[in-house]
């Protein structure tokens, strides 16, 4: 028996005990006590060393809270637009006037679907041409009254079919970039499940990123690294360790500005305990970009992205590390498709 | 890595393919043709049309006015910021692709003028790792743009690239942030950005600074699209039409202005930036 499978046994008889001990007046507190201690002690012991291959599958876990759940949780009277006022509404991303913390937000929110009927409605989580530039509409309207705006990131990727490519999917994303490159008004993102390359990134061009602590950000799957690099898709855990795609490695690195910690187990164990840690660090964000001038702001935005990369000077400081391994030619050959057919790479 | 040491790493070395036969077979018609036929036909097939990859040097010898390129690129090469290894290290891939290209990187910049009018100029090499765009390439076409701004020049990159480089992870993918955001600047100052698409513009360069042109031309056979063939069918099984991801699909389709033949493309760009003339 797995350990998870253990786990969700224990959850179960505590509930069952719970109950009995509700209904009977028998005394069970003695008992559950203990079994809830147990319970506490395995899930640290299978979640405080996680693998990066094992937070992409928290990260993708259809029980995870999506952003509709943040909406109700977080947000208060949230009024959705809709339609991009060209080609029609995407399901899989939306925009609507909120409130947090009594002030008036701009959500853009990405959003997947958990039963086989909802997955259709939102492409699984996938957006399209239409649901980008409803974004850059959503986002625009924010800018003329000076609304902050938060978008949150949960996507496998953007839509990649014949339909999104006549729609210019990829005109979609870039124009979506340069409108947040530009937009007068505060940005504040946050990761909160899958990160799917150019389809994340297109509305994650921010003042301020944030990822909780189990989601992802990555230019391509680890399935997707794994047989275009390895040549193996039973390579995902690795490339996934390779990636570097975790929120505590992108942090690291400097990419991304805080982790929002999760409940053990994942941000699906407790939506209120998740969104009582996302919530204050937003509000928080907001409040001390408002404080900047709006020229200020759009110059630190510039500089954060103008900056972002890592390369040397030609020809300093090279260590042939790893100029034993092997290369061949037709290594070569792969290396150049890399993403030429890659998931949106 | 001594042969990048100084700045000299662009040599048009026409002649430094390592194979002198005479003669080279299509691989889109599987003619042999005689080589020195199909360079003086802009690397195109003379027996079937078909368009054969040009490398940085070819590319910018066909564009500008001769001799006035000037090679401008920042002296930099990928730092490897995540110490990828796959089957091989990235490591070793940069240096075998610098070794293939005499390039320190996938893009060369620099001045150079198209019938007497200046201009900064981008161009990718797909010979190196697919083209792809990691940080060292969005530095290089920040770097253009902002020498367009500080000349008050038109901007031209020409685009050949599978899209972002995976080895660099995150940071590549914030590349297409980074040059959408200097891209707004060169709008700020009112300086035109001509796109030019070759086979393939495809992935994280399409959906980025590629689409972001005034002018966006793509050179006849490019490939042009965001996910490419093996995605959709790997992703959403999906099936494809014949003209999926052409020029002429891109064209139908409104992404982009112009389609120009290869051949044209040099007259193209002058006769475009003749319209631009009393702008920078
Ligand atoms: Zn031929």
């Amino acid at each position: 028996m797995s350990d998870e499978r253990t786990l969700d046994l224990l959850e179960t008889k505590i509930e069952e005990l719970k109950q009995l001990n509700a209904m009977d007046g028998i005394d069970l507190s003695g008992e559950i006590t203990k079994l809830e201690k147990k319970l506490v002690e395995l899930r640290r012991k299978l979640y405080s060393n996680l693998s990066d291959w094992e937070r992409v599958k928290i990260a993708r876990n259809p029980k995870r809270p999506y952003a509709l759940d943040y909406i109700k949780l977080m947000f208060d009277g949230f009024y959705e637009i809709h339609g991009d006022r060209m080609i029609g509404d995407d399901r899989a991303l939306l925009t609507g006037l909120a409130q947090l913390d009594g002030r008036t937000v701009m959500l853009v929110a990405q959003q997947k679907g958990r039963t086989t009927e909802e997955n259709k409605e939102r492409y699984f989580g996938m957006t399209r041409p239409q649901g980008y530039r409803k974004a850059v509409r959503a986002m625009k309207l924010a800018e003329r009254f000076s609304f902050p705006v938060v978008t949150l990131i949960d996507t496998p990727g953007a839509y990649p079919g014949v339909e999104s490519e006549a729609s210019n999917i990829g005109g979609a994303i870039a124009e979506s970039l340069l409108a947040m490159s530009q937009l007068r008004t505060p940005i504040v993102s946050v990761v909160i499940g899958e990160g799917g390359s150019g389809g994340a990134l297109a509305i994650g061009l921010a003042d301020r990123v944030l990822m909780l602590e189990n989601a992802v950000y990555s230019v391509i799957t680890p399935e997707g690294a794994a047989a275009i690099l390895w040549k193996e898709k039973d390579r995902s855990q690795e490339a996934a360790a390779a990636l570097q795609l975790t929120a505590e490695h992108l942090l690291q690195l400097g990419l991304i500005d805080g982790v929002i910690p999760e409940p053990l187990g994942g941000a699906h164990k407790d939506f209120a305990m998740t969104v009582a840690a996302l919530k204050p660090s937003v509000v928080g964000l907001l409040d001390e970009l408002r404080s900047l001038g709006i020229d200020e702001l759009l110059d630190a935005r510039f500089r954060r992205y103008r900056a972002v990369g890592s390369f040397r000077e030609l020809g300093t400081s090279h260590e042939a590390s790893s100029s034993d391994e092997k290369v061949s030619s037709e290594n070569e050959a792969d290396a150049a498709i890399i993403s030429n057919d890659s998931p949106d790479a | 890595m001594s042969i990048f040491k100084d700045k000299q790493y662009l040599r048009v070395n026409v002649d430094k393919a390592p194979d002198d036969s005479l003669w080279m077979k299509c691989k889109a018609c599987g003619e042999l043709v005689f080589k020195r036929r199909v360079r003086e036909n802009s690397n195109i097939c003379p027996s079937c049309g078909e368009y054969f990859f040009l490398t940085v040097e070819e590319r910018i010898e066909m564009l500008v006015d001769a001799d006035s390129f000037d090679n401008i690129s920042k002296s930099i090469e990928a730092d490897d910021p995540l110490h990828f290894v796959d089957r091989t290290s990235y490591q070793d891939r940069i240096e075998k692709a610098q070794g293939l290209t005499g390039l320190p990187d996938a893009i060369v910049v620099g001045r150079a003028t198209i019938t007497q009018s200046p201009v900064v100029l981008a161009v990718m090499d797909f010979r190196f790792i697919g083209g792809s765009m990691g940080s060292v390439m969005g530095e290089q076409i920040c770097h253009g743009m902002e020498t367009a701004i500080e000349d008050r020049c038109p901007f031209i990159l020409v685009s050949s690239s599978g899209g972002a480089r995976l080895q660099e992870g995150l940071f590549s993918l914030l590349q297409m942030a980074k040059t959408a955001a200097v891209r707004a600047k060169l709008a700020e100052a009112g300086l035109p950005f001509i796109s030019i698409m070759t086979y393939p513009t495809s992935g994280g360069v399409q959906a980025s600074i590629a689409s972001l042109g005034d002018i966006i031309i793509a050179e006849r056979g490019a490939m042009i699209g965001f996910a490419g063939r093996r995605v959709i069918q790997f992703t959403i099984a999906q099936e494809l039409p014949a003209d999926y991801q052409t020029d002429a699909f891109a064209f139908e389709h409104g992404a982009i202005d112009r389609v120009v033949q290869r051949a044209n493309m040099r007259e193209e760009l002058s006769s475009l930036l003749g319209f631009f003339v009393e702008v920078a």
